[in-house]
């Protein structure tokens, strides 16, 4: 339980800055009343409960996910909130405890077998559904969170394959946006050539292939140069790939060789991806966007129009200094120059009040938290609650990286909250399910094996 | 069933603290080892205001209030922090043009960004009342409070300067200044701007993000209190220099008053002149402009001590003194004039009186024979092996009494005037080539000879100190502290023994009060004894200038007058009964029944045929 003071801490520490920050403390107050409430009957409530009725919690509040797109209220010009008199609820918050849930139902008795693509399948389904649901609030803030889950499904033995991939995507992406398409495309042709020979280990063969994609390549580029002249050197790499890879699967097919078919298609994919990232960022994405990501990059500085939030809760956070200005010192925060500084740039709060050393502190508690939530899950008898946890961690994980990297600059500006720290009761409401029904789970992990 | 994939939990672990150090260094780097942003955190916050220090005030010698404060209010702009605002309605509240709006914030901009400068000078302090409760709807615009010059009177505008903005290329030679602050031009205000301007002091609020004040900084513990300006008492008399604008209207030329004592200058008028107040505010410039534009009779142009003029007969005392002194003549020495001075076919002429006369009666009379005799003999003494050995020490005495220099007043631009050297002339004839009939001219004050009224009233007071003067200047005393510079303290004593001074007195008694031939006898009043020596200065442009240089009462002088009238002919005439009336005007605050003729022919009198009007502009 020793996360819990830990959460009682550092909650009491943030919600007195808010309370002489604004007056929504006053709503933040009845939220954290109704939340301890809430708590007890979570508490209360038998462990099996939350078993058995995974599916329909997940389904109920998919079909709230649902019911928002079309009763929920404009807010910024998406539709993620239902508005009840003075209260609002943001269903997709309690979305990610129904999806944790559904997650660690349908994983139960199937662990172990993730390899198998009707099990993966189903899977991620079950994440991808409300990511869709979310992605046309649109709440992307939300829908990237779901994406976690993925960590849970590699914890449960998914080839971890599909990560790097995803991580090499992402990579990948970064790269084509900042370095010119072709060296790039050539980057990745020279590192295929240096992984065939780790496979293939064999120089005349080796070399024949080298022999045959040089061949290609040149006369290729003959023949643009005299005939066609206006190809583009990347459309003449992108044939030549296609042309030495129908060479290739003479010698692939007939000496089975799985290896090089993997490092070929993963050419073949990547460099396609390349093509397909820069079409969508050049023409799919819309200018403000896209203005985000290039300011991410550093490609672009704008202090006044779309970058003014980044670089005013850089500005404030850095201001802190070492120490920090003391408490209800920070200039920034207390003037409101970070726009949205009790939600989404709470973080700025702590940056500028605390200092280096503070902000040390609040992530060295959620490195804490996030760990002791791992030990307590693998400590589970039952995969429900295992998965379950997991669950728990990868969405406590998420939120705690978007919103501090993208307070201090380090990813784009998504709008989600910084949990136990940032104002908004849906949240609040949000993380503590998520929290005390795995809190218990773990205290009955003793008493049924489900 | 045993879990094939529990050392994942590892590879998860390590995932989630590998993202944490990359938060934790990007934090590292941001908090601890860049400082540059709390620095622009301060940019963000903190905002400067400049609290101007009131202008020190400027009494005459009576106390009496000349030039005092209003409050004016100057809306600044920080281009960085501007805004969407409804430009439409703040011209409205403004009255300014959209078009206004747009090129002052351009100007704003290109000036910096992120400095104030100023968008609106001087508006009213309704509109000020009104715009500052709308202020907040105008982020990045704010109010600062400045003041103005007042003048209690429209006169003695050259002797009290005006203020203007500070200019580019002084920013750049004094750091003091930034843009939006003024300086004290001329008189007055430019010799003592660093008294009357007082020293600035700042405020340091805090700001939100839309401009609105939140509180002191660090409980006002890191502001400075503007300093006040001195006061500054001038020894002008505002009413004496009230009458003598006046007394010149419609007529050009300068009166320079000093009272013989102290040094102290009573009155400076330049005429024409002009209102100060023309040059206060946002008409400062406009009207500055059409001032300037005068090129007929100059307003901006000080004839007190920025014209030179041959002094003519009013020299003549001075020769005199050296004459005696140098032992060439005494008081009773007699020349003969028969209607001039006459050498051969050398002539110097003069009008018809009796002779021969004696050094008192040459004065009183104004002899130019007697006085080409004198100079003569100055030059020819035999102590001197030469005539141009006994020219430079001519000229030494001339030295002594302030001629061909500036006299270190205030006012920075004072001329030289002219007195020639020996070398002057051994150029234009060749050393040993030139005698005392060559330069017999300035025995009479003509020739080579410039000096300004400043330098001939500055004579008559050392005349009537007999054989002192002190520096003139227009300020009494500075501050609180009474403070004067010590320049203006220092006796400057002239080496002439005081009883030739007091032969030289005795002739231009006789001028005013003399018997028949007596040059002033017109301006003579029964109880005051005025002691003076009319003159007339050549001018080259047109009719001769009235000159006429007085002292009264004759054993207590208490004022020294220079008096110029332009173009107007004999110096008896009309210079005469100006520096009458300004004695009797100063000595006795009113002008007697039976000389208000006098006074209402001066005033009547209209030596120009129009100065244009200058619209004054409020």
């Amino acid at each position: 339980m020793g996360w819990f003071n830990i959460y009682a801490a550092v909650y009491n520490e943030e919600h007195k800055e808010i309370l002489d920050l604004s007056q929504r403390y006053g709503k933040e107050f009845i939220w954290i009343l109704a939340t301890l409430v809430l708590a007890v009957f979570i508490v209360i409530i038998d462990s099996r409960f939350y078993f058995f009725f995974a599916y329909f919690v997940y389904a109920g509040l998919m079909l709230l996910l649902l019911l928002v797109l079309v009763l929920g209220k404009d807010i910024n010009g998406s539709r993620s909130w239902f508005e009840f008199g003075n209260i609002s609820l943001q269903p997709s918050e309690f979305a990610k405890f129904g999806t944790a849930l559904a997650l660690a139902g349908y994983l139960n008795n199937r662990r172990q077998e993730l390899t198998k693509l009707k099990v993966i399948l189903p899977a991620m389904g079950i994440i991808l559904l409300p990511a869709l649901l979310t992605a046309l609030q649109p709440d992307m803030g939300s829908t990237i969170v779901f994406f976690a889950f993925f960590i849970v499904l590699f914890r449960e033995g998914m080839s971890p394959f599909v990560f790097i991939s995803g991580i090499l995507m992402v990579i990948l992406f970064f790269l084509t946006l900042l370095v010119d398409n072709f060296y790039l495309e050539a980057g990745l042709v020279a590192a295929a050539i240096l992984l065939s020979w780790l496979s293939l280990k064999n120089l005349r063969i080796w070399l024949t292939g080298l022999g045959i994609l040089i061949l290609i390549g040149g006369l290729l580029f003959a023949f643009d140069h005299f005939v066609v002249k206006s190809m583009g050197s990347e459309l003449i790499l992108l044939i030549t790939i296609v042309l030495t890879g129908i060479v290739y699967a003479y010698y692939i097919y007939s000496k089975k060789a799985i290896a090089l078919l993997v490092i070929y298609l993963f050419l073949l994919g990547s460099v396609l991806y390349v093509n397909t990232v820069d079409f969508a960022f050049n023409h799919l994405l819309k200018p403000h966007q896209k203005e985000r990501v290039e300011i991410m990059l550093g490609f672009k500085s704008d202090t006044q129009g779309s970058g003014y939030n980044v670089h005013q809760s850089i500005i404030s956070i850095g201001s802190g200094g070492f120490t920090g200005k003391g408490y209800l010192q920070g200039t920034q925060t207390k003037f409101k120059f970070v726009p949205a500084q009790s939600t989404d740039f709470i973080f700025c709060t702590v940056g500028e009040e605390w200092g280096f050393l503070g902000s040390l502190t609040v992530i060295g508690l959620y490195i804490f938290l996030l760990i002791r939530l791992i030990v307590l899950a693998e400590r589970q008898r039952s995969s429900f609650s295992r998965v379950y946890g997991y669950g728990v961690v990868s969405v406590l994980f998420i939120h705690f990286f978007i919103n501090i990297g993208m307070a201090l600059g380090l990813v784009p500006v998504i709008g989600i909250p910084l949990p136990f720290f940032s104002y908004g009761g849906s949240s609040l409401w949000g993380f503590t399910i998520l929290l005390f029904v795995f809190l218990r789970l773990d205290a009955s992990r003793t008493e049924y094996l489900v | 069933m045993k879990d094939l994939y529990v050392n994942r939990k590892y590879s998860i672990i390590a995932f989630i603290l590998l993202v944490s150090v990359a938060i934790i260094i990007r934090l590292f780097i941001i908090q601890v080892v860049k400082d540059t942003y709390r620095l622009s955190a301060d940019n963000n916050v903190l905002r400067y205001v400049t609290q101007y220090p009131a202008r020190g005030l400027i009494y005459d010698r009576d106390m009496q209030l000349m030039v005092s404060n209003q409050a004016a209010y100057d809306l600044m702009v920080v281009p960085a922090q501007t805004g969407k605002i409804d430009t439409a309605l703040f011209c409205r509240e403004l009255g300014i043009t959209m078009d206004f709006f747009n090129e002052r914030l351009k100007a704003a901009k290109i000036y910096n960004r992120k400095s104030p400068s100023v968008f609106l000078k001087q508006i009213s302090a309704e509109t000020y009342a009104k715009f500052q409760e709308k202020i907040f709807m105008y982020p990045g615009f704010y109010v600062q409070p400045r003041t103005l010059r007042k003048y209690t009177k429209p006169v003695a505008a050259h002797l009290l300067g005006y203020i203007s903005e500070v200019d580019e290329a002084l920013i750049k030679k004094d750091p003091y200044y930034k843009m939006g602050d003024y300086i004290g031009k001329l008189g007055i205000e430019e010799a003592y701007e660093k008294d009357l301007r007082g020293r600035r002091g700042v405020k340091i609020f805090m700001v939100d993000v839309f401009s609105r004040v939140k509180g002191s900084y660090a409980g006002g513990a890191m502001d400075t209190l503007a300093v006040q300006g001195s006061d500054i008492i001038s020894g002008i008399d505002y009413d004496l220099q009230e009458y003598g604008e006046k007394l010149m209207q419609n007529k050009t030329g300068s009166i320079v008053a000093i009272e013989p004592k102290t040094g102290e200058i009573l009155t400076l008028v330049s005429s024409p002149g002009y209102d100060p107040s023309l040059l206060v505010g946002r008409i400062r410039s406009e009207n500055f402009a059409k001032l300037q534009a005068d090129t007929v009779f100059k307003p901006l142009f000080n004839r007190a001590f920025m014209a030179s003029y041959p002094p003519g007969s009013t020299f003549k005392p001075v020769n005199g003194l050296i004459g005696l002194q140098e032992k060439v003549i005494v008081p009773s020495t007699e020349f003969g004039c028969s209607n001039g001075y006459h050498v051969g076919s050398f002539t110097v002429a003069c009008h018809s009186h009796f002779s021969p006369l004696n050094l008192k009666d040459a004065i009183a009379n104004s002899c130019n024979s007697y006085f080409c005799q004198t100079y003569r003999r100055i030059l020819e003494n035999p102590r001197y092996g030469s005539v141009a050995e006994a020219f430079d020490k001519w000229k030494s005495y001339l030295d002594q009494f302030g001629f061909g220099k500036k006299l270190g007043s205030e006012f920075s631009n004072e001329l030289n005037g002219i007195i020639p050297s020996s070398s002057y002339f051994d150029k234009w004839h060749g050393k040993g080539g030139w005698k005392a009939l060559t330069v017999i001219s300035m025995a009479i004050g003509q020739g080579e000879i410039g000096t300004t009224p400043l330098q001939m009233a500055n004579m008559t007071a050392a005349i009537a100190n007999r054989g002192y003067y002190f520096t003139p200047h227009i300020v009494k005393s500075i501050g609180t502290d009474k403070r004067i510079d010590p320049k203006f303290t220092e006796k400057h004593i002239i080496s002439i023994d005081s009883t030739n001074f007091e032969a030289v007195i005795l002739g231009m008694e006789a001028v005013v009060n003399g018997g028949p031939g007596a040059t002033a006898r017109s301006v003579a009043m029964n109880d005051i004894i005025i002691c003076g020596k009319t003159g007339t200065a050549q001018n080259p442009f047109g009719k001769e200038h009235s000159v006429f240089i007085a002292f009264a009462p004759k054993d207590d002088p208490k004022i020294a007058i220079a008096v110029y009238v332009e173009n107007a002919g004999y110096g008896a005439t009309y210079a005469a009964p100006v520096a009458s009336l300004m004695i009797e005007k100063y000595l006795r605050d009113t002008i007697s029944v039976n000389r208000k003729w006098l006074e209402q022919r001066i005033l009547d009198l209209n030596l120009v045929d129009s100065i244009p009007e200058i619209e004054a502009e409020h």
